[in-house]
């Protein structure tokens, strides 16, 4: 499956990923390249096997409906880019 | 004191030859004079190592001290360390100043080890050469001009240059397992849930996995019984009791059933590895062990899975980094999109942008059921494979790499003959099973790596068969001549 | 051209649990921002979810209420997103195998039928933050405190034919979620939100026409309002031969009316797969059965069994059985009266209902008890004071003047039962009124009233009622 810029162009803005215009060319032939090894998937029949998400044969743990966290708002916002009044900056989002 | 092993390290803490202030400074000091050449460290904690070691050893005297108290060791920057910088290897992160401990970090501080510095590693763990980082590639040991592996290099590297005792590190697709190889020195990665992925900056979340590597099986054994264990924080940590892991180091090899896979031993090995490979049977023979071919008949299936299942999980997992809370944000963003598309774009590198470019395509409409779906189908095909050699054999052997270390620059272009060079380790990843890499010889000055695979939650095997092997060995206890002194 | 509506609807039930779906961080309303946003909720690097049981328990017993399938097998899937009130950029959702799967719900329709609506699925998710857009120099401020408190999303199948059965549903709905106790179902604090899908075809006509999906619409006069434009809006394109785009609206309250929203806005891809730090979630029948065992008496049988067992109304018994604090409530008030299940559900509807919207309390929270209602009740039942009396007494009630029995000794209230004493007030009445008592004797039957006015004056209201017809009119015949 060969990708076109186009299609570059498209998963990046899916993925809010800035790509260089210059870069394009280079990212759609990795890409395809990579897209080539992953094909080889398509050697094996896979026809009514089960699709196999977790290694471990385990259930989902359920956790009390306990507040055990605190009020660390100085310590998470001490690191962030933009903060004020407690609030997370970010260029106006319009609606 | 850089030759002893951790076993000696502690006898001689315990006997009052040294205190965890002589050994810290020690290894401070070789950091200092020798990675500028190496570049295994990304951040050194010397203060904050010095009041660790003090603390050791004050609890030393008063005799609180458990095994491992007063052990210098080195944590990959993949995971989280509160007030101390946590990078990932990228520029994204480069300023994160992580706010709390992972599960591992904070078992290691409680043991009363000491944190020498976060080491050197490929961009958010996705790589095989520790080329990809921000902070410039680390070299192997050996030899200058060729590359550790990666994605945990730097942790190989320092440990191989003993430039630390012990280091943690993470495992993907192999990034323990296959810089271990490259670097001499003996990595292991624990079954998927076996260690807390916990404050562990996740890569891909049904494959990652964090592990020790160490000069010994033993060191390494001891190492894991610090950070192996229950996590309530981590949906995914197994609650699964954790032996110790020294206590069947010894355990004769009588009988022990060893399988080779007739896919490891195919095209694209290297002569020299398959020799070395080869030798190493010899030395299990003589053990005690019986070799018995086996097959893995989709082994290789298992990178063309992985390289759809570790980036879509990723693609994912790394849309938390838009410099809206924390880590990179660009100068001046004219609007929302241009925040996000700058940060996200100027703050990752290359490898890492195709890597979600590949799982975001891989999840997309229309495309899932082909390549996401497909993956996980034939990762259930791969880990039968291994469940049905697991009823004829104990332990599994192999190379852990096709060849010994590439050059710097060799790979670097062309992602496909990168990713190549991980096709014994990943399927490991994909069954979620226990694997382990030791020194099993060289091809001129780099290293050869051999792999032994163990059932789930089959570490103490693992590590024993290990041990066994370096008791009849010497390949572990060479040392890289420049970093001798 | 007849046309018909097909409208299903898509509620968001914030679950009432304390802490968050995947953290344990608080979910309290009201905090200071990001005070309530722990490393989970921010998603920082490294962090992982755990689930709630709580949350867990909740959906079931939604489940079980509508006599859904519930899951033995669910699964969480990432939704993949970006927008800053998100902050990993995916929002922990489920998808393929939701929790809870087809249920139904009864509505009462205006003309008193009931009409079966489908429930499609439920599922558990996490919320996301809010966008605080008030100028913080041209920025917008994001609170992440609501950030993964637990959702129950609810889908109805498109079996809903006009905006007034939509509200019927949605109101069904929130009683429902309140009397279960899972949601608190305050819509002016986002509890319990709304977004309708609207479409229209030729009445007979089986395919369905395209629909619009109108967003966050909270408050059930908004949603008829926003609905039947929509209808109109549609039924107008279609007639004006143009075609119904698919798309998603906002409802303009000011202006009474539904608009696009930003036209740029494409089909969101959101990439749905497994959530791979979530284990699939299993449940047994045991722990199925337990929830069941703990599922309160619910609306439908509640008001059947007051109709039944208190002979009311099918309309007083809807009204009674509302929520579950008011039909809690008129059960002790009834049995506190001693029985008087009538005169008690008129007190409950009538009186003291008013009080507490003219004062703008919560059952729990009012001066008067269901056990002081009761006894007030029953003393009228008893005949020691008389309905109207009764009135004072409530108001003194509700100032706090103590119980019933004390109020009415303090300030003799007690009707006046004797005879003798009425007669007596009678005579002096009939006494002072001579021209009236000719006028009434000469035909002029109105005037009665006027004598009852005057001999209650005369008695300070005191004098029962029934006694004091009955006596007036012998005294006057005769």
């Amino acid at each position: 499956m060969a990708l076109e810029k186009a299609d570059v162009e498209r998963i990046a803005h899916l993925a809010r990923l800035g790509i260089d215009t210059d870069d394009i060319a280079d990212y759609a032939r990795d890409l395809s390249g990579i897209l080539e090894l992953v094909e080889q998937m398509n050697r094996v029949d896979t026809e009514g096997v089960e699709p196999m998400a977790h290694p471990l044969e385990m259930a989902q743990r359920l956790r009390p409906d306990e507040v055990t966290e605190t009020n660390q708002r100085e310590k998470f916002q001490r690191i962030a880019p933009r903060v004020e009044a407690g609030l997370y900056l970010v260029p106006k989002v319009i609606e | 004191m850089h030759d002893k092993t951790i076993a000696e390290l502690v006898a001689g803490l315990k006997a009052g030859e040294f205190s965890s202030v002589e050994l810290t400074r020690h290894y401070l000091d070789r950091i200092e004079r020798h990675d500028e050449r190496l570049n295994s460290y990304i951040t050194v904690c010397a203060e904050h190592a010095m009041r660790q070691a003090e603390a050791a050893d004050r609890a030393i005297a008063a005799g609180d001290a458990v095994t491992l108290t007063g052990i210098p060791l080195a944590q990959k920057d993949i995971f989280c360390t509160e007030g101390i910088r946590t990078t990932c290897g990228s520029r994204m992160l480069d300023n994160f100043v992580a706010p709390y401990d992972a599960d591992v970090v904070e078992r290691c501080n409680a043991a009363g080890m000491v944190m020498l510095g976060k080491t050197n590693m490929d961009e958010f763990a996705m790589g095989s050469s520790n080329e990809t980082s921000f902070y410039g590639p680390v070299r192997n040991p050996w030899d200058a001009e060729a590359v550790p592996g990666g994605s945990s290099g730097g942790s190989a590297a320092a440990v191989a240059a003993r430039l630390a005792p012990v280091a943690t590190g993470t495992d993907t697709g192999g990034s323990i397992r296959q810089p271990a190889a490259l670097c001499g020195i003996t990595g292991l990665k624990p079954t998927y849930g076996r260690v807390s992925r916990w404050g562990m900056i996740a890569f891909a979340s049904s494959l990652d996995q964090g592990g020790v590597m160490a000069r010994t099986a033993e060191d390494a054994a001891l190492l894991l019984n610090v950070i192996a264990g229950f996590d309530e924080r981590d949906s995914t940590s197994a609650d699964q009791p954790v032996p110790d892991y020294t206590a069947t180091l010894e355990e004769p090899l009588d009988g022990l059933k060893i399988g080779l896979p007739k896919e490891y031993f195919a095209e694209g090995l290297d002569d020299d590895v398959a020799r070395a490979i080869e030798a190493a049977v010899g030395e299990y023979r003589r053990l005690g062990a019986q070799i018995k071919e086996i097959s893995l008949p989709n082994t290789s299936l298992a990178v063309p899975t992985y390289y759809v299942i570790a980036p879509a999980e990723c693609s994912s997992n790394l849309s938390r980094f838009d410099g809206v809370r924390f880590g990179y944000r660009c100068e001046n963003p004219r609007d929302l999109e241009d925040l996000y598309k700058r940060s996200r774009g100027e703050g990752f590198g290359a490898e890492v942008k195709r890597r979600i470019m590949i799982g975001t395509y891989a999840l997309s409409a229309g495309y899932y059921d082909a390549y996401y779906l497909k993956a996980q189908q034939v990762r259930h095909l791969i880990r039968e494979d291994f469940v049905d050699a697991f009823k004829e054999v104990d332990v599994i052997l192999g190379p852990t790499s096709p060849s010994v270390a590439f050059n710097l620059g060799e790979k670097s272009s062309d992602p496909v003959a990168m990713y190549l060079s991980d096709i014994y380790t990943i399927a490991v990843n994909l069954a979620g099973l226990p694997g382990i890499s030791i020194p099993a010889g060289f091809s001129g000055k780099r290293p050869i790596g051999l792999q032994l695979i163990g059932d789930y939650f089959g570490e103490a095997r693992l590590l024993n068969v290990a041990h066994r092997y370096q008791q009849v060995t010497d390949w572990h206890l060479q040392v890289p001549e420049s970093f001798a002194e | 051209m007849e046309w018909e509506a097909v409208i299903g609807l898509e509620i968001h039930a914030q679950l009432a649990t304390k802490s968050k779906i995947f953290s344990g961080a608080s979910t309290a309303y009201g905090a200071e921002p990001n005070t309530q946003a722990c490393a989970v909720d921010l998603g920082l690097p490294g962090v992982l979810p755990v689930l709630n049981g709580e949350a867990v328990r909740m959906a079931c017993k939604f489940g079980l209420a509508v006599n859904a399938e519930i899951a033995r097998r669910s699964v969480f899937a990432r939704k993949n997103y970006f927008y800053p009130d998100l902050p990993k950029g995916y929002q922990i959702s489920q998808y393929e195998l939701p929790i809870v799967g087809r249920g139904q719900l009864s509505i009462e329709l205006e003309d008193g039928s009931t009409k079966t609506i489908g429930i499609t699925r439920a599922h558990l998710e996490e919320d996301a933050g809010k966008s605080l857009h008030e100028d913080f120099h041209g920025m917008t401020g994001i609170d992440l405190n609501r950030a993964g408190t637990p959702l129950l999303e609810i889908v109805s199948e498109p079996d809903l034919r006009s905006a007034k059965e939509a509200v019927a549903y949605m109101k069904k709905l929130h009683m429902l979620v309140r009397y279960l106790e899972i949601c608190d179902g305050n819509m002016q604090e986002g509890s319990f939100r709304c977004d309708a899908n609207v479409s229209v075809r030729p009445k007979g006509e089986r395919r369905f026409g395209t629909r619009t999906e109108i967003k966050n619409i909270n408050s059930f006069r908004f949603v008829e309002r926003a609905i039947d434009f929509e209808i109109e809006r549609q039924i107008d394109l279609l007639e004006g031969g143009g075609t119904v785009v698919q798309e998603t609206r906002l409802y303009d309250a000011a202006k009474g009316e539904t608009r696009s929203m930003r036209s740029k806005e494409e089909a969101m891809d959101y990439r749905y797969f497994p959530d791979p730090d979530l284990l699939p979630l299993e449940l047994d029948d045991r722990w199925l059965e337990e929830v069941r065992a703990d599922l309160p008496e619910l609306p439908d049988a509640k008001r059947e069994r007051f109709m039944y067992e208190y002979g009311l109304s099918a309309y007083d018994a809807s009204v009674l059985t509302a929520s579950r604090e008011l039909a809690d409530f008129y059960e002790e008030v009834e049995r506190s009266s001693g029985g008087e299940a009538k005169l008690a559900a008129n007190w409950v509807m009538g009186d003291f209902s008013a009080a507490l919207n003219r004062d703008n309390l919560e059952i729990g929270a009012c001066p008067v008890n269901a056990e002081m209602l009761g006894r007030l009740v029953r003393r009228i039942a008893d005949n020691t004071i008389s309905g109207k009396i009764a009135k004072q007494v409530f108001e003194a009630m509700w100032e706090g003047e103590g119980d019933p029995d004390s109020i009415i000794e303090k300030r003799g209230l007690k009707q006046i039962t004797d005879t003798g004493a009425i007669e007596q007030a009678i005579d002096e009445v009939l006494a002072a009124n001579p021209q009236q008592v000719e006028q009434y004797r000469a035909g002029k039957e109105k005037l009665l009233g006027f004598f009852v006015g005057q001999v209650m004056k005369a008695t300070q209201g005191k004098a029962n009622p029934a006694q004091l017809n009955e006596l007036l009119r012998k005294k006057l015949n005769s």
